[in-house]
């Protein structure tokens, strides 16, 4: 699996200008060994940043970005070929689509990598049943599909490329409960399924109690948590100040220890607490 | 590809000339405009200089940020430079190498052009872009221009539709960015390649920037309708604008620096030839 490694990042916005801004704050951070990491912050705290800074769309300011141990802008003419292995999926990503055909659309990175026909019309159709759009509607305009069928076959533009690292920034927006659910599900199949590493920006605790294996935490540009959902979660009071959130059932499990009932701070999904809480009252595991 | 453009922009503050009658700044910047065009001096020339730095100081904005906004000036400066160099034709001979002969008087003509220019540029851009916001400009060119109606001029849709349009310059810039870079991620390559490979690596960032750019404008028409605009018939507005003192004299000043100039030319060694 891909390693991807931060040594002491910064990045500011529009250095030397008036309005200028420190988006990241010396950033050190190594993603790899969990297969999906999360990433967390409020509205500015830099988490859109870092993830174009992954796959060089923008270059740290200072600091080092590192893929499988080298860095990606030691040779900046083939800054090309990182964003192959490091695929990007921004925010809305269907605001992108630009093609007469889904199929076309799909197979823009593909041919950009230079591959041959049959070979793109394979990774096309792969692309496609990962994130499961029709078959039938490929040969249709993207601008004649639904919202959420449009974000598919964004996300599927991206997974054509078969990158090695699949980051996503906020792939579930704006998507109703059950599109969300189904794409971040497929997200975590295709994960599975390809043994690639993938990062997932979101501001849903919920999400990212289901979906991720880790969770980085960041606030106003620094880096203020990092572990598991359970000890990320568990330090509810960090997350608070920092404008964040967490997962409905850990607020109960709070609010049940103070009547004297502790089932623990760690807990964040519902069936484990429910789990925890018939250890606790002795009862049968339903 | 370097999005980030000063001239032009609003700098925030709260100086005489931010607070300055828009209507009196665009009637001051026509003013200036023509004593510009009129000084042709040297003596002249070095009163206008320091009429513009008057006006730097006076506006409180930095002079970083105005000699950024100069940088993209710098082609169009160089090659009237050099044009003017070499084509001008006096009496007094410096330099001749084969077909080339540069006159002092080229020289100085290559400098009060340059000069020209760069007063232009900071006295208009300091008494109106970076001191008036883009709502407040076309208000008071609406209100400058209203006598038009009259002959049924639509001022006010005009001026509503320019400010409409300033105003989504900067998110059409942004959302420009956005969609390079996604499709920057799916490996499109703007910079390499022949012309015709370039121009057709622009169609998957047009695409998307029309689409949008049609959308915002179908939902800012139905917002607008929400709020049931109809037009500038019988419309009050918000801010009321007053003319003020500071605005008589402004614009009185700028006569004055007109007179000045025209006497300066008088008494110039060497004269601008246009």
């Amino acid at each position: 699996m891909a390693e991807i490694e931060l040594k002491d990042v910064s990045f500011i916005y529009g250095a030397g200008q008036p309005y200028e801004i420190r988006a990241l704050d010396h950033i050190s951070l190594t993603i790899g060994g969990p297969a999906v990491t999360g990433f967390m912050g409020h509205t500015g705290s830099g988490k859109s940043t870092l993830v174009q800074l992954l796959n060089g769309i923008l270059k740290p300011s200072d600091g080092q970005v590192l893929l499988d141990g080298k860095d990606i802008w030691a040779e900046p003419k083939k800054i090309r070929d990182i964003r192959f292995r490091v695929g990007l999926v921004m925010q809305y990503p269907e605001y992108q689509l630009f093609d007469e055909t889904v199929r076309a659309d799909i197979a823009f990175g593909p041919k950009n990598m230079g591959m041959s026909k049959e070979e793109v019309d394979a990774r096309v159709l792969e692309a496609a049943r990962f994130v499961g759009l029709d078959e039938t509607l490929l040969d249709h305009s993207p601008f004649d599909l639904s919202g959420g069928q449009k974000r598919r076959a964004a996300l599927a533009g991206v997974i054509a490329m078969r990158p090695e690292v699949l980051v996503l920034d906020e792939p579930a927006a704006g998507l109703d409960p059950g599109g969300r659910r189904e794409i971040l599900t497929r997200i975590r199949d295709y994960q599975r399924a390809s043994g690639s590493l993938v990062i997932l920006v979101s501001h849903s605790m919920e999400d990212m109690a289901l979906y991720c294996d880790r969770v980085v935490v960041l606030s106003h540009g620094k880096l203020l948590l990092d572990g598991d959902c359970a000890s990320v979660f568990s330090q509810y009071e960090t997350l608070l100040d920092a404008g964040l959130d967490v997962p409905q059932i850990t607020y109960v499990a709070a609010a049940l220890a103070r009547y004297g009932i502790d089932i623990g701070r760690d807990v964040y999904t519902v069936k484990y607490a429910a789990q925890r809480l018939s250890e606790k009252l002795g009862g049968g595991a339903s | 590809m370097n999005l980030d453009i000063t001239f032009g922009q609003y700098c925030e503050g709260d100086s005489v000339i931010h607070r300055m009658d828009p209507r009196a700044k665009i009637i001051a910047v026509l003013l200036y405009i023509v004593v510009i065009f009129l000084a042709k001096s040297f003596a002249a020339f070095g009163l206008l200089t320091a009429a513009a730095v008057v006006l730097v100081l006076l506006s409180g904005i930095r002079p970083r940020i105005i000699l950024h906004g100069l940088k993209p000036l710098m082609f169009i400066l160089l090659f009237t430079v050099v044009l003017n160099i070499f084509f001008i034709k006096g009496t007094t001979l410096l330099f001749e190498w084969a077909f080339i002969h540069v006159y002092l008087e080229g020289v100085f003509n290559a400098l009060l052009i340059a000069l020209r220019i760069v007063l232009l540029l900071v006295s208009t851009s300091v008494l109106m872009t970076y001191t008036t916001t883009p709502i407040a400009l076309t208000d008071g060119l609406e209100q400058l221009l209203s006598p038009l109606k009259r002959i049924h001029i639509p001022v006010h849709e005009f001026s509503m539709m320019m400010t409409i349009a300033l105003r989504f310059i900067p998110t059409l810039i942004e959302e420009t960015e956005k969609i390079m870079n996604a499709q920057k991620a799916r490996g499109a390559d703007f910079s390499t390649g022949s012309l015709i490979q370039r121009a057709r690596a622009l169609i998957p960032i047009l695409v998307p920037l029309f689409i949008s750019a049609f959308r915002r404008a179908d939902e800012l028409a139905t917002a607008m309708e929400c709020r049931c605009y109809t037009g500038g018939e019988g419309r009050t507005r918000m801010n009321v604008l007053h003319a003020h003192a500071r605005d008589v004299i402004a614009c009185i000043g700028i006569c004055l620096l007109g007179a000045g100039v025209v006497l300066l030319n008088r008494f110039g060694a060497y004269m601008l030839s246009w």
